[in-house]
């Protein structure tokens, strides 16, 4: 978790603390193979890391290469980085070497500098199991051209830049290869701020202990994020936090927000950004007390609002208190207060949700709306592992949820109100269409997921092709809308008669749809037509994942007694379908 | 400020620095004499130490100091 503990903008837990963090006891948190490369010193660096795990709840096992042995450790298949095993290596190639190498090379070859860094990057992509997490690039101004080194290819000016925008490349072309922008944290806090000259000479190390936590901090971003700990929804408070001024007393057409009235371009700009999250896949929600009528005239009225009523997934203003209405927006989303983050100007509201819902993440905004974004753009809230076309569609799916709840209380019989949904689904193994779906669902999929084993696109690719494995991808639509891709199976042929369901994963917004009994029955069908007599399933216990532990029993599964961790096995033969109200498209 | 009160804040930051609050500083306190002062812990005491007076050293001053008491003598040339 990140620190908010002050009003102060700047309250990043301290390299101190995160050293303390070292003497905590880790054992009892899981276990993360963390290798660390640099071609510089970097025991502080290592510490943060260790530290920052310990805040995000893991136990990272860390393997230091010695310093400046980036290229051997990766090149050498022996190498103790190779035996070590990571599941992730994260690399730190320094400026101030890259620098050093520059100014060793002869003139006419500086022009191949990133290019050659770049060869080296791609070969490390190739090489290297598990995932990469590589440092990109803060700049170091030589002036050696001043300004003029942008037309000038050969400089270093020219080369850094080069590289930083290459290695983007390199990322989308390498799905194991992630950036850690910390050139992007330069950006927000100044080389001022990231180098300290002293501990450059005395140890080694480019990056200050005050910039130390920060580093970590984005590293670790990117380990939870594809660790499927990542945030989905952001809710906002609405007077003084979403607008300027309170609605109930000055009127929707009054509220400071456009360029005209009083501080009202801060809340724009504020609305830009949470358009932006909409845009890219962030549910929003509105949790506010007002009445309900005045809280939604400016979203339907008022012209400078930037946000509109149709980019609120859930809205909910009353007088109840916040934690409730938190506790009713998560029953309605169906995701983990944790992936949930919620901001409100007022600090009575923000102590009473943290002390209510402690999972919610509740920033501490400032005072001055004026510095609310700077302050929310250096907690880098929404990190993620993955994104696509799906994800902007996101907050339609879940009106269109609402809309679906309010149909069910008019039926008095569940399978009536089912039937009246016209439910069709498309069945079909991996393809290329798929792939980033599915490994994208495998990703966020923490509380309908049986193993909850974690695939990549290149580990879905590779699963198409092999013979072992039978895949299934689900698709739902109904008269509301379409879900897209909402549940994977994945079965391993353990022997001509044996299959093991390996992974089945589901979204939690198709529950209650009859969607299991459809899904068995598919498996069930191909087992048949395979000549397969059983089928074994697993249930991997995690903290979210209680809510599919009698899956399998729920289905007709027996129990096969005494099994760890706990199996179950279907004879195919004595199974028969439940009914449902699906349709294969 | 006088250099037993610079010593009494440098013994503050040492303390808070290293986790320890049994430490106590004289003038003739090495890096011998404290569990934990070493290479690594020392860069942070620097940081630590600047903040707290607002002064900044240089790098050569960083590496000479053989005792708390030369340390200290630099810190006071700076007040």
């Amino acid at each position: 978790m990140l620190h908010f503990c002050t009003a102060s903008t700047n309250d990043m837990i301290s390299f101190k603390e995160l050293k303390q963090n070292l003497k905590k006891e880790h054992s009892s948190l899981p276990t993360r193979k963390v290798a660390l490369l640099g071609d510089v010193a970097t025991q502080f660096l290592a510490v943060s890391l260790k530290g920052m795990g310990y805040e995000r709840k893991y136990n990272i096992d860390l393997f230091e290469a010695e310093f400046n042995q980036v290229e051997r450790q990766v090149m050498d298949p022996t190498s103790d980085l190779h035996e070590f095993g990571a599941d992730y290596t994260i690399v730190f190639q320094s400026t101030h070497k890259l620098l050093e190498k520059y100014s060793h090379t002869s003139p006419l070859d500086q022009i191949g500098l990133a290019d050659e860094r770049l060869d080296f990057v791609r070969m490390m992509c190739n090489t290297v199991k598990g995932r990469i997490i590589y440092y990109n690039y803060p700049e170091i101004e030589d002036t050696v051209f001043g300004s003029y080194a942008t037309k000038v290819q050969s400089s270093f000016t020219f080369q850094l830049r080069k590289l930083n925008y290459e290695l983007m490349k390199v990322a989308q072309e390498n799905a194991n290869f992630f950036i850690c922008d910390i050139a992007g944290l330069q950006n927000k806090f100044g080389r001022n701020i990231t180098f300290n000259s002293h501990i450059y000479i005395s140890t080694e190390m480019v990056l200050s202990l005050d910039i130390l936590p920060y580093v970590a901090s984005r590293t670790l971003d990117i380990i939870c994020a594809l660790e499927g700990k990542f945030k989905k929804c952001l809710i906002l408070d609405l007077d003084n936090t979403t607008w300027g001024g309170i609605v109930g007393d000055d009127g929707w057409e009054n509220i400071q927000v456009g360029h005209g009235l009083g501080i009202g371009k801060a809340f724009t700009e504020f609305q830009q950004w949470v358009k932006n999250l909409k845009n890219r896949g962030i549910i929003i929600a509105v949790c506010s007390k007002n009445d309900e009528d005045k809280a939604r005239a400016p979203f339907e009225k008022n012209p400078e609002m930037v946000l509109k009523i149709e980019d609120i997934a859930v809205f909910v203003a009353n007088w109840n208190n916040k934690a409730d209405n938190i506790r009713f927006i998560q029953s309605i989303l169906n995701i983990g207060f944790d992936s949930m983050v919620f901001l409100d100007d007022n600090p009575f509201e923000r102590n009473i949700v943290r002390e209510n819902v402690p999972e919610v993440t509740v920033p501490e905004l400032p005072e001055d709306p004026g510095e609310y974004l700077e302050y929310l753009y250096s907690l880098n809230l929404f990190e993620t592992a993955s994104y696509s076309n799906a994800d902007a569609e996101r907050t339609a799916q879940y009106q269109v949820e609402s809309k679906r709840v309010s149909l069910m209380q008019s039926f008095t019989n569940e399978a009536d109100f089912l039937k009246s949904l016209n439910m069709v689904s498309e069945v079909k193994g991996f393809d290329s269409f798929n792939t980033v779906r599915v490994a994208q669902l495998s990703q966020r999929s923490n509380q309908f997921n049986l193993r909850t084993v974690r695939y990549t696109e290149a580990e879905i690719e590779a699963l198409e092709s092999d013979e072992q494995y039978v895949n299934f991808s689900f698709t739902l639509a109904d008269k509301f809308g379409d879900h897209g891709l909402i549940c994977v199976i994945i079965l391993k042929k353990l022997d001509a008669s044996t299959l093991f369901v390996d992974t089945w994963f589901m979204s939690c917004r198709v529950l209650k749809r009859g969607m299991e009994d459809f899904t068995l029955s598919t498996i069930v069908n191909y087992a048949k037509e395979h000549g397969f007599q059983r089928i074994i399933g697993e249930y991997l216990p995690t903290a979210k994942n209680n809510m599919v532990a009698d899956h399998f029993p729920k289905l007709g599964f027996s129990t096969i007694e005494g099994s760890e961790p706990l199996r179950f096995e279907l004879e195919i033969g004595a199974h028969e379908d439940r009914e449902f109200y699906i349709e294969n498209k | 400020m006088e250099q037993t009160e610079i010593l009494a804040k440098v013994q503050d930051i040492f303390r808070d620095v290293l986790d320890n609050d049994d430490i106590v500083l004289t003038p003739q306190t090495s890096a011998d004499d404290v569990e934990d002062w070493d290479s690594l812990s020392h860069i942070q005491l620097i940081v630590a130490i600047e903040k707290a007076f607002k002064i900044k050293f240089t790098s050569k001053e960083i590496l000479s100091w053989s005792n708390v008491s030369e340390m200290i003598g630099s810190i006071s040339s700076k007040l």
